[in-house]
């Protein structure tokens, strides 16, 4: 039996499955989500992220397997769970003929927010999305920073425990992302839980924890760091060089290299053991007259990590 | 069902509404526009059609039967002519829309007491002019023969008679004078069926195509919400529209209104919530504003213009398409209204066919709740 409403997670989830047809979207995931923590769901294109949060969020039932969000269950309890999340799907979805403050009052009477709160709600809103000057503007002129925070106000409204925010960044340029990114951080600190998925991996970092998700099923979790230490079975070198191609290809058939990847002005390099390589690779370069600034040991970064499971992943499934 | 959440979702759909000046003159403009087209086309009475005679015959018998046409005020005579070459280039000029042709054996024929044709030569180019026109020879045809027949059995004593003159009244319109009084009723029962089912056809569909209804299934709104939410400001579109009918019906149509005003309002009443959730339902099935649109037109439109008794007498049908015009809710609407205008008829006379509106709407609403629901959990 899973977990019940005081506990320390706001999510659990066991074994659950989704299949479209014969078609497996997300397959037997299990992890746990705990109160207040910043939970990061990271995977690439279909892998299976927005239809975990569907299925959480009560937009389409499960398959097979067990989960809860605040520990009510996904199954027999949908609509308790309603009242206690709030959702922003990765496409926008409030009303764009609607005005900024028209579509935060549909809220507001959606969630039933008493009449005494109703303004100060709005105003925060308001306030949070830094949209006073804008009020009355329609939602469809709003660029899509602006449009992406007001979305997260309005799921914000009756104040959820929990909050799912499907690719909330994405197609927002740098300083907006930077922005929401401080958006979430303060509700993490009101103890609010975030669980949102992403495929920026700098946005991992900022993460508490995080599930790597691949072909629906979770090839990894952690925090940023354990991942980087636990899923990383090779040592990462970075090579700097003038002439990366020519450094890769010269670097190409030593076998102690087990995947050699551009990176940047560079290379990066993943080996078996990182003070028996380096002189081998060194030697590789100078046989061939390249010149290198700088090569050393790196601690990888998620994206090696990343890379680095989904291809032994792919290797051991013959892909 | 929280009435917090279904105002909300009201007033959101009267914003839609009237952000949108498409769907605002859709809702307005276009039963007003259905109702005057439609009215005028088949309702108004043609009086003075143009008329010219080609009298083969010329006998007391033909001329008796061409003063017919000439007493009466549907047809002005402009003339005699010789030939079918007259006849065209009389219909070419506009001088005749009917040419009335008497043949040479035409008196001959009635006297032996057998049928005698006449042929009759419309300008098609109007054809409902022509097709009303060619309604209006038959009737005074009609009337020439029951003269006959009256004249024949005076002389005739109690003697068996034949009639002499053919007449095959098979046009569907009502040919006496209140083509119209009849007509409209009828015609804004179909137009509301249509409008109303076209009017909602797009809103849940709009919702899928646009995400929102993704974002709306993760809040607390429940089906029936949604649907009531929705309905209300299309119901209040509708009954304006009704209002409006019926204003075009009393002074652009002057067709009366014999029984009580409000029990037209109240009926539409009635009928609107049934045929404003087909639209609804079909918006929900199909999910696609195209689509559902288009299906709600052909779904609405041509049962109730042809499966509702509005053009062709029910009774008339094969027994299966009789059967197949009680899922049709026009037909009781049209039934509604007519005897309401045009008999007076009151409450107790209509209620058999307002309990069949209440039955459309119940179980529209309830199957549309649960087909809401299946997808939205
Ligand atoms: N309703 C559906 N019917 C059939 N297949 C679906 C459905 N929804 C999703 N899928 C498939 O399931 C897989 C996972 O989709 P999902 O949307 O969960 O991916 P994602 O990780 O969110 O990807 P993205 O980064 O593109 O949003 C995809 O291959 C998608 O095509
Ligand atoms: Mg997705």
């Amino acid at each position: 039996m899973l977990v019940s409403n005081n506990s320390e997670y706001a999510v659990t989830v066991k074994d659950l499955e989704k299949r479209f047809g014969s078609f497996q979207a997300v397959n037997k995931v299990s992890f746990q989500v705990r109160r207040g923590e910043i939970f990061g769901f990271l995977g690439p294109n279909g892998a299976g992220k927005s239809t975990t949060m569907r299925m959480l969020c009560g937009i389409i039932i499960p398959t097979a397997g067990e989960a809860t969000v605040n520990g009510f269950d996904v199954f027999h309890q949908a609509e308790q769970i309603k009242n206690h999340i709030g959702y922003m799907s990765q496409k926008f979805s409030l009303y764009e003929d609607l005005t900024v403050e028209e579509n935060i009052d549909f809220y507001s009477g959606i969630y039933q927010i008493p009449m005494v709160e109703k303004k100060n709600r709005k105003d925060w809103v308001v306030k949070m999305a830094g949209l006073d000057e804008h009020r009355n503007s329609l939602t469809a002129i709003l660029p899509g920073g602006w449009r992406q925070r007001l979305a997260l106000g309005c799921a914000l409204l009756h104040k959820p425990p929990v909050i799912f925010l499907d690719e909330p960044t994405s197609g927002v340029d740098p300083i907006s992302r930077r922005s929401f990114w401080e958006l979430i951080y303060q509700l993490a600190a009101e103890g609010i839980t975030v669980f949102v998925t992403t495929h920026y991996m700098d946005e991992a970092e900022y993460c508490d924890r995080l599930a790597m998700i691949y072909r629906g099923e979770l090839v990894a979790i952690g925090t940023p760091d354990e991942l980087k230490v636990k899923y990383m079975n090779n040592d990462v070198l970075n090579l700097e060089c003038l002439d990366p191609f020519g450094a890769l290809q010269a670097v190409n058939g030593i076998p102690e290299i087990r995947e050699a990847a551009l990176f940047g002005r560079g290379l990066h390099l993943a080996v078996n053991d990182a003070s028996s390589s380096i002189p081998i690779i060194i030697k590789a370069l100078q046989e061939r007259k390249l010149v290198y600034t700088r090569l050393e040991k790196i601690i990888p970064s998620l994206e090696d990590v990343f890379v680095s499971i989904i291809e032994s992943r792919d290797s051991s499934a013959g892909l | 069902m929280n009435m917090y959440r279904v105002i909300a979702i009201i007033r959101k759909e009267f914003i839609h509404i009237l952000r949108d000046p498409r769907s605002l003159g859709m809702a307005i403009a276009m039963p007003i526009l259905l109702i005057f087209l439609f009215g005028s086309s088949l309702s108004l009475d043609v009086d003075h059609v143009p008329l010219v005679v080609w009298d083969q015959n010329g006998t007391h018998e033909s001329r008796e039967f061409i003063g017919r046409f000439t007493a009466s005020r549907y047809f002005d005579l402009n003339g005699h002519v010789t030939s079918y070459a007259e006849i065209e280039e009389a219909i070419d000029k506009r001088e005749a829309i009917l040419a009335l042709v008497i043949p040479r054996e035409f008196s001959r024929k009635l006297e032996s007491g057998r049928k005698a044709d006449v042929q009759l030569i419309a300008d098609g180019s109007d054809a409902n002019t022509a097709t009303i026109a060619i309604g209006y020879a038959q009737m005074v045809a009609d009337g020439y023969t029951s003269s006959l027949l009256l004249k024949a059995a005076d002389q005739q004593g109690a003697k068996r008679v034949k009639i002499p003159v053919e007449v095959q009244p098979r046009v569907w319109f009502n040919q006496n004078m209140l083509a119209k009084n009849y007509i409209i009723p009828g015609l804004i029962a179909v137009i509301m069926m249509v409008i109303s089912a076209l009017l909602t056809s797009l809103t849940i569909a709009r919702e899928w195509e646009n995400g929102t209804m993704e974002q709306l299934i993760t809040t607390p709104l429940t089906p029936s919400e949604l649907i009531v939410g929705k309905l209300t400001p299309y119901f209040a579109i509708g009954m304006l529209d009704v209002v409006l009918a019926v204003l075009m019906g009393q002074y652009l149509f002057e067709v009366p209104l014999r029984g009580n005003t409000a029990l037209v309002f109240g009926m539409a009443a009635l009928f609107l919530p049934g045929a404003l959730t087909m639209g609804m339902l079909i918006s929900i099935m199909t999910r696609s504003q195209l689509l559902a649109s288009q299906l709600a037109m052909v779904l609405t439109f041509l049962p109730s213009f042809l499966l509702s008794g509005f053009m062709y007498s029910i009774a008339n049908m094969p027994i299966v398409i009789q059967g197949l015009t009680y899922l049709v809710p026009s037909r009781f609407f049209i039934v509604i209204l007519k005897n309401i205008y045009l008999k007076g008829a009151g409450f107790a006379i209509i209620l058999t066919e307002a309990g069949i509106l209440l039955l459309f709407a119940v179980v529209l609403i309830v199957v549309a709740n649960i087909k809401l629901k299946k997808r939205l959990v």
